[in-house]
């Protein structure tokens, strides 16, 4: 029996009927057709599919939709303010840290809520921060380098 | 995949305690769900009713109160974690939480839902156990009071009974002089423990010898577990290097480990005899500081 789910994503409200077996992610990839989240692992190791929900990252593979009612989803297409990018992407891109980008908008939802909860994390909790989050190419040193660059405020114009 | 349920979300805990009763075996409970739905996913369980108490902010607290600390069932692992006055006056809890798998799943996850959960290898229990906790289940007739030891039955089972929901715990206020540490052995820094070891050590005034001791094993038998044997060696002696080195030994022969993926049963139990003695090192510091 489906369930009316109500949620905002990225700051458009959107109003569904779900399976209330449905994961987040699905909602996100499936239903609403934003496939930036990736579904990985789908057993809560691998963060790729990280989300900012109420501003605390989340695993969207770990989460049924129905939890998520009523809640503000961010996810990685609500990071850049239109064609304008996000400190985060633009730090992303300049030090390349992404491979083959399956992590990538799991490390970006990560950062974006350790940032948010700690702008001036040291590479310590930087690390902490994205440790649920893994990078099969094991691109980690460039990762860090980029949200380090962030937190040094090297792309606060960017803002 | 995982199998259809009917879904509830209660907004009360009477509700909530009325939709149990209704459905006993058949109804589960979710809150984080950060365990359960792995088992969900892997056909492990399957219910035909789902109980959702994410919501029920009536059981999502963390009370100071005169005989110590009340956390809601509900009540999320990073709350805990950064909660000034555990981190001032259970700090061994925070500690334990900053080591509980990722930011990601202790923003959801509770406190409740883990050790419900019944997994041997969880972090909170033993900690629980070391710090002498109290677990409050209730259910329509009413409520019941239980040690963490009695309430991890077996192998992912516990003593909560159809109908039945844990609400809160207790955490006794610390007495003074006394030291509680915690620490997990394992591989990847948000994996569960290989082994993990809490310790809590109360010295007397004056004299320095061990009152009280109690020494928590997880991951080490069906379900985290005392280790009572190795607390008695210990308990009311001057507390030296090589008696901590002997709790470790008989610590290691109390545990009922068994071999996985992770480690064998032989390697288990050399952990235990290494993190005993460590961990009771670092509880005495902290009780002597």
């Amino acid at each position: 029996m489906k369930k009316e789910l109500k949620l905002t994503v990225n700051g458009q409200p959107y109003e569904l009927y779900v399976n209330p077996k449905t994961l987040l992610v699905q909602v996100l990839r499936d239903h609403i057709g934003l496939t930036g989240s990736k579904r990985g692992c789908n057993d809560s190791s691998c963060g790729a599919c990280t989300v900012v929900l109420n501003g605390m990252a989340v695993k969207s593979c770990s989460i049924l939709a129905m939890q998520a009612n009523g809640a503000e989803v961010l996810t990685v297409e609500g990071l850049a303010d239109g064609a304008k990018l996000h400190p985060l992407q633009k730090a992303f891109l300049d030090h390349g840290a992404f491979q083959c980008g399956f992590c990538t908008s799991g490390m970006l939802m990560a950062s974006r809520a350790l940032l948010e909860e700690n702008p001036k994390p040291t590479k310590e909790q930087i690390k902490e921060g994205i440790d649920g989050n893994i990078c099969r190419c094991t691109g980690y040193n460039s990762i860090i380098r980029a949200v380090t660059a962030v937190v040094k405020g090297e792309y606060k114009e960017a803002k | 995949m995982i199998k259809d349920f009917e879904y509830f979300a209660p907004k009360t805990l009477k509700e909530a305690l009325t939709l149990l009763d209704k459905y006993q075996d058949e109804g589960k409970i979710i809150c984080g769900g950060q365990s359960l739905l792995i088992l969900m996913r892997q056909g492990l369980v399957a219910p035909k009713y789902l109980i959702d108490i994410k919501g029920l902010s009536e059981l999502n607290y963390i009370k100071d109160a005169k005989e110590g600390l009340r956390l809601g069932a509900t009540t999320t692992h990073r709350a805990i974690e950064k909660s000034p006055l555990i981190q001032k006056k259970y700090s061994v809890l925070a500690e334990m939480e900053r080591r509980l798998a990722s930011i990601q799943t202790r923003n959801w996850g509770s406190i409740g839902g883990n050790v419900c959960h019944g997994d041997p290898a969880g972090d909170p229990a033993p900690v629980l156990m070391a710090l002498n906790a109290t677990l409050t289940t209730t259910s329509l007739k009413g409520e019941r009071n239980m040690a963490v030891e009695d309430f991890c039955l077996d192998y992912f089972e516990t003593a909560l009974k159809p109908g039945e929901l844990l609400t809160e715990i207790q955490i006794p206020a610390v007495p003074p002089r006394t030291g509680t540490a915690y620490t997990k052995f394992n591989v990847i820094e948000s994996d569960l423990a290989t082994v993990g070891v809490a310790v809590s050590v109360t010295l007397g005034s004056g004299d320095g010898v061990c009152q009280e001791v109690r020494i928590a094993l997880g991951a080490s038998a069906p379900t985290p577990m005392r280790a009572k044997k190795a607390e008695a060696v210990l308990k009311g002696k001057k507390l030296t290097d090589n008696l901590l080195a002997e709790a470790g030994e008989v610590a290691s022969t109390e545990a009922e480990p068994i071999s996985d993926i992770y480690a064998s049963a032989e390697y288990r139990r050399e952990l235990v005899k290494v993190l005993v003695r460590r961990v009771a090192k670092e509880a005495l510091a902290r009780a002597k500081a």
